[in-house]
């Protein structure tokens, strides 16, 4: 099978299904002939025109609405937030209108868009660049939330987020968007809401997200040749969780990391630590679920700060060995 | 705009069933039966059915939290309205959005709001899904002079004159964000001027003339009709009563309430329909009767329909 990047199978999510359904429209800054900050809408506007690949100025607020209210009236918009920092100027009409506008009118109205937007660390881009803020949006009924992490989930779980009828807070990495994996080359779908095990182990279970999947499975390689063998799950959606897929793996493991990049407080890994708690997996857990995430600071400048900011590879292979052998 | 006597009629009579509305939730809320609270617009009539009279049934609406006209002059059932206001379960919105957020979608109407300008952006979308769509229809898009001041406001209009979208925005001037005196950064003359930067036609108008306000709204209705664009209008007009239930009055005195009374919009249209001898004193009292009676039967209705089950209290948040 081909290889093509994750933002070209982005772009290839975003324009097969804008050539099967005409109410699919992308809105946001710098799409057009920039081709996006990442290039990931490159030779889009070429191909549908001003009509359907709609670059804005600066109005991060407003586009987040539009693409909202043009939902509501049965268009499929595809927002793109430039850096998911800039996901603060646009959560107004996101968290309090996108979100809540099918519930607060009784269930009769539906608003089926998609925000795209990339998050984290590892440019140099610091503060205001940087950050993993998904589970603000997690936190919010109404929205659901995607992070993929290949590129064959990417354009998958697009597809299937556009057509979604609920508003999809689609989370990308920048990091990720130049690794390369096999993508089918037609339309299909990845479903939201399962997660996948990407690789099968008998002595941990790694719940990762975003770009701490293919850290964790580098580590797992380093810890098999230790004879300790991690199964990695990749839970794909976070808002609705595959909690089975992942109760299954802790009960046949009975032991569970939960790795991250964004800040450690507050973030996704607290959902996952008590999804598993709350379950029949604690009945078969022989260590306390430890979580890695991100340091308690904004993204540093510094390159060096910058990496020890955020797990990494060896942090993972530490952290892992250590529940392993039971020293947590 | 013409206006037939039998449409006159008709829109005298949504004047005085909101009037009326208004009153009985103010009623209601004082016998104790409305939780949470009201933003009523008492005074603010002739802004809502003059500017919406203008429009076909496929045309959109999206509001404000003072929104309760609108959706009457919007047609809605004003038994559902009102059952929506008492929370309850055939309510439009299942009891879920009460006064604050009561919608027909399906009959444009797409919503009051509670976040002050909330329903800016959102407008200026629905414009570019009915340019897609090109079927010449509109929306107009109602905010207050307190959503004036907001950076989404400004965005929108940015958006609005980029996209050229069929859009009508309607600030409805009643002098007040929520204790804020408007005049403290704006007329409605100097807000209507502001259209100009951001590049289409704003006017500023009597919001107490429903005939000045509908021929406005008509002609910025026109324009977006032909794909010209967008337009900008400013309602100039009043609330009788305070920002919302909790609201002491202390920011505003009871001559400046007492001068805008005398404003009064609807015995100001009666008097238009009486001149052009549409009507006459006695046809407009049976109106205003009628308008009452309309609301007392929807106090009725709501009074006595069923509350929600909280056995479906998580129905609504997904699509399936």
């Amino acid at each position: 099978m081909r290889e093509i990047t994750y933002a070209e199978a982005v772009r290839e999510a975003m324009t097969q299904e804008m050539e099967r359904d005409d109410r699919v429209f992308l809105i946001g800054e710098d799409i057009g002939k920039y081709g996006g900050a990442f290039q990931v809408s490159y030779g889009m506007l070429d191909q549908f025109g001003p009509d359907r690949i709609l670059d804005t100025p600066i109005t991060e607020l407003a586009l987040t609405g539009a693409a909202t209210g043009a939902a509501l009236i049965g268009m499929r918009p595809i927002a793109e937030i430039m850096f998911m920092d800039f996901t603060t100027l646009a959560s107004e009409q996101l968290v309090n209108q996108a979100a809540k506008l099918r519930f607060m009118f009784g269930g009769k109205a539906t608003v089926p868009m998609v925000l795209r937007t990339p998050s984290g660390s590892g440019t140099g881009a610091a503060e205001h660049h940087s950050q993993s803020l998904e589970n603000w949006f997690v936190h919010v009924p109404g929205l659901k939330v995607v992070q993929p992490t290949t590129p064959y989930d990417v354009k998958g779980l697009l597809v299937a987020s556009i057509r979604d009828d609920n508003p999809v807070v689609f989370v990308e990495h920048k990091q990720l968007y130049k690794v390369k994996g096999e993508v089918p080359e037609e339309l299909y779908t990845v479903p939201l809401g399962v997660a996948d095990v990407k690789r099968n182990g008998t002595d941990l279970s790694i719940v990762a997200t975003g770009i701490m999947v293919s850290r964790s499975l580098a580590a797992a390689d380093q810890l098999a040749e230790e004879g300790i063998e991690v199964e990695v799950v990749d839970p794909r959606t976070l808002r609705p969780l595959d909690t089975e897929t992942i109760v299954n793996s802790v009960k046949k493991t009975g032991k569970a990391l939960v790795v991250h990049e964004a800040v450690k407080t507050g973030g996704f890994g607290g959902e996952l630590v008590a999804a598993i708690v709350e379950s029949e997996a604690f009945g078969y857990l022989e260590a306390p679920v430890m979580r890695l995430a991100g340091k308690e600071i904004p993204i540093p400048y510094n390159r060096n700060l910058e990496y020890h900011a955020v797990p990494q590879v060896e942090n993972i292979v530490e952290k892992a060995r250590e529940i392993v052998q039971l020293k947590v | 705009m013409k206006l037939g006597k039998e449409e006159a009629k008709e829109l005298l009579l949504q004047m005085w069933q909101i009037r009326a509305f208004e009153e009985q939730a103010e009623k209601s809320y004082m016998a104790g039966k409305i939780h949470g609270t009201m933003h009523l617009s008492i005074g603010q009539e002739a802004s809502a059915v003059g500017s919406i009279s203008v429009l076909e049934p496929e045309d959109y609406i999206l509001g404000h939290h003072r929104g309760h006209g609108l959706c009457i002059a919007k047609d809605a059932d004003l038994n559902l309205m009102m059952a929506e206001f008492y929370g309850k379960e055939n309510g439009y919105c299942r009891g879920r959005g009460g006064s604050m957020h009561i919608a027909d979608v399906d009959g444009g109407n797409l919503g009051a709001n509670g976040v002050v300008g909330g329903g800016i952006p959102m407008a200026v979308g629905v414009g570019i899904g009915l340019k897609h769509y090109n079927k010449q229809q509109v929306i107009l898009s109602f905010f207050g002079d307190g959503a004036a001041s907001t950076g989404g406001f400004h965005e929108s209009m940015i958006l609005a004159k980029i996209f050229n979208v069929p859009v009508v925005f309607i600030c409805e001037n009643n002098q007040y964000a929520m204790s804020f005196p408007s005049e403290r950064w704006m007329s409605s003359e100097s807000l209507a001027a502001r259209a100009e930067l951001y590049g289409f036609p704003g006017v500023s108008v009597d919001g107490n003339d429903l005939v000045a306000v509908r021929n406005v709204v008509a002609q910025a209705v026109e324009r977006a009709r032909k794909g010209e664009g967008a337009s900008l209008i400013v309602n100039d007009t009043y609330r009788w009563r305070g920002h919302s239930k909790s609201d002491r009055n202390r920011y505003r005195t009871d001559d400046e309430i007492e001068m805008w009374k005398q404003k009064d919009p609807i015995p100001r249209f009666e008097k238009y329909m009486i001149e052009k001898k549409m009507i006459s004193k006695k046809e407009a009292e049976k109106i205003k009767e009628q308008g009452y009676a309309d609301i007392e039967a929807a106090r009725v209705f709501a009074e006595e329909s069923p509350e929600p089950s909280v056995d479906t209290i998580l129905e609504g948040v997904y699509a399936p």
